[in-house]
């Protein structure tokens, strides 16, 4: 079963509705034991990077949650702010985050080749690093649905799954043994969000 | 890199999708939930949903739940948000997005409120601009079915001061007359940093690659993908591909 952490400010309804149509068993968590039973972990997230951190930090699942994903080594997707909650820090922000990628969040605004627009809102294609089971049958004109201000940025390239430029190559999609997050919003992402998250509920 | 995005809006009065001229009379299209199931097979880029009676009904939560839960496409939610608890249950029920139209104009308080808490990318305000008699563009209030005093620049400016995620910009001339989006006022969002949304009178899906070389992020349209024919029969269409393949062919066709 996979559990979709309900943080408080994350659309978790789509998520769900997402694995139900792709023939994958999902429900919201939000309790420990609810964590420890489940074989895969989603983590979403929209809005502020230090009001997700505090969101997830005042619901007591942080311990067990970090059991899970480094030493049970369970599956665990992030997505969009998840993703980003996966990494050390944000310039969004002062909290520090989750850890378990060495990756900075960064700002478009302040890159050395900024964007035109931002926030980028939109679909954008991806080009595939690493061509593992998730990415393994992408072809050029498979694209997301992006909404974000903030990017991650990977200190070790070979991190990076997806990359999509925007103003800069920003890391798409990581993947680190068994932690993945993905900028984008596969559950909003119709035909290609459907498949990828079919195939992360089948890893 | 093709980010343009045909967006489809679905107008909400009581509870039933419908279809106004002019932000006046309208016309029963059918069950919102059953459009959102056609439009997932269509693979549209985005749904705005603008639901008309929310302000004098209150926000309909248990709609939205339902059509943000049908939708595998983002959403957009605008009506009828007058406090931040309205847009925090808004993006709990699983929309993207919320636009604020009126309270953009009487409560920039909330809008950067709103901002602050869930980020820029997160909230877009719509502007209804209307001739006045003098010809003169001016912001339109659609509850008093009246034009404001503000200037449309003026107004622009405050909202993008406070660092929105997104501008739609509508015409209410033009509403559902598919005569053809009103390019110009583009000129009023040159300067602007945030994606910019064109919406009113669109005739077709293709009038995007004009659009985005005036500067738009994306049109947006009612009509012309729920009505066909010079009787408006209701028939539900949208060009598979969206944004991506209107300016992807446009690309190759110059090549």
């Amino acid at each position: 079963m996979i559990g979709v952490i309900d943080i408080g400010i994350s659309n978790i309804g789509s998520v769900l509705n997402m694995f139900k149509y792709v023939g994958h068993e999902a429900k919201g968590i939000s309790k420990k034991s609810e964590l420890e039973a489940c074989s895969k972990i989603v983590l979403p997230g929209v809005g502020s990077f230090d009001k997700g951190m505090a969101q997830l930090l005042s619901s007591g699942l942080v311990d067990t949650l970090n059991k899970r994903v480094l030493e049970d080594k369970v599956p665990v997707l992030g997505i969009c702010l998840g993703m980003q909650l996966m990494c050390l820090s944000s310039e969004e922000g002062s909290s520090l985050g989750l850890g378990w990628i060495d990756a900075k969040v960064r700002d478009f605004r302040k890159s050395a080749t900024p964007p035109k627009k931002t926030p980028n809102m939109g679909w954008n294609t991806v080009q595939v690093k690493k061509p593992i089971g998730l990415t393994a049958d992408f072809d050029p004109e498979t694209r997301f649905y992006f909404v974000h201000s903030y990017y991650v940025d990977c200190t070790n390239s070979s991190d990076a799954l997806l990359i999509t430029k925007y103003g800069v190559d920003f890391v798409s999609a990581f993947q680190v043994d068994n932690i993945i997050g993905a900028q984008f919003h596969p559950e909003k992402s119709h035909v290609f969000g459907a498949n990828f998250l079919k195939k992360f509920g089948s890893m | 890199m093709i980010n343009s995005r045909v967006i489809v809006q679905l107008l909400i009065k009581d509870g039933k999708l419908i279809k106004t001229r002019r932000f006046g009379k309208s016309k029963y299209i059918g069950d919102p939930l059953n459009a959102i199931k056609v439009f997932n097979e269509k693979a549209v880029d985005e749904l705005v949903i603008t639901d008309m009676t929310a302000t004098k009904n209150g926000i309909d939560f248990d709609l939205v739940q339902k059509m943000a839960t049908e939708a595998f496409m983002p959403i957009c939610y605008s009506g009828g948000i007058t406090n931040e608890v309205d847009a925090h249950k808004l993006f709990k029920l699983g929309v993207e997005k919320v636009c604020l139209t009126s309270a953009a104009i009487s409560n920039k308080l909330l809008l950067r409120q709103l901002v602050d808490t869930y980020g820029s990318q997160s909230i877009v305000v719509n502007i209804n601009v209307k001739k006045n008699i003098f010809g003169t563009l001016k912001v339109y209030d659609a509850a008093s079915k009246k034009n404001t005093s503000l200037n449309l620049k003026e107004h622009i400016n405050s909202v993008v001061d406070i660092d929105i995620g997104e501008l739609i910009l509508t015409d209410v001339d033009k509403d559902g007359e598919l005569c053809g989006l009103n390019l110009e006022l583009l000129q009023y969002v040159e300067n602007v940093s945030m994606p910019v949304v064109i919406t009113g009178g669109m005739k077709s899906a293709n009038e995007l690659v004009g659009a985005s070389m005036k500067g738009a992020s994306a049109v947006m349209a009612g009509s012309c993908f729920v009505f066909h024919g010079p009787h408006r029969a209701v028939l539900i269409s949208y060009p598979f591909g969206g944004g991506y393949k209107i300016m992807k062919d446009m690309i190759n066709d110059r090549v």
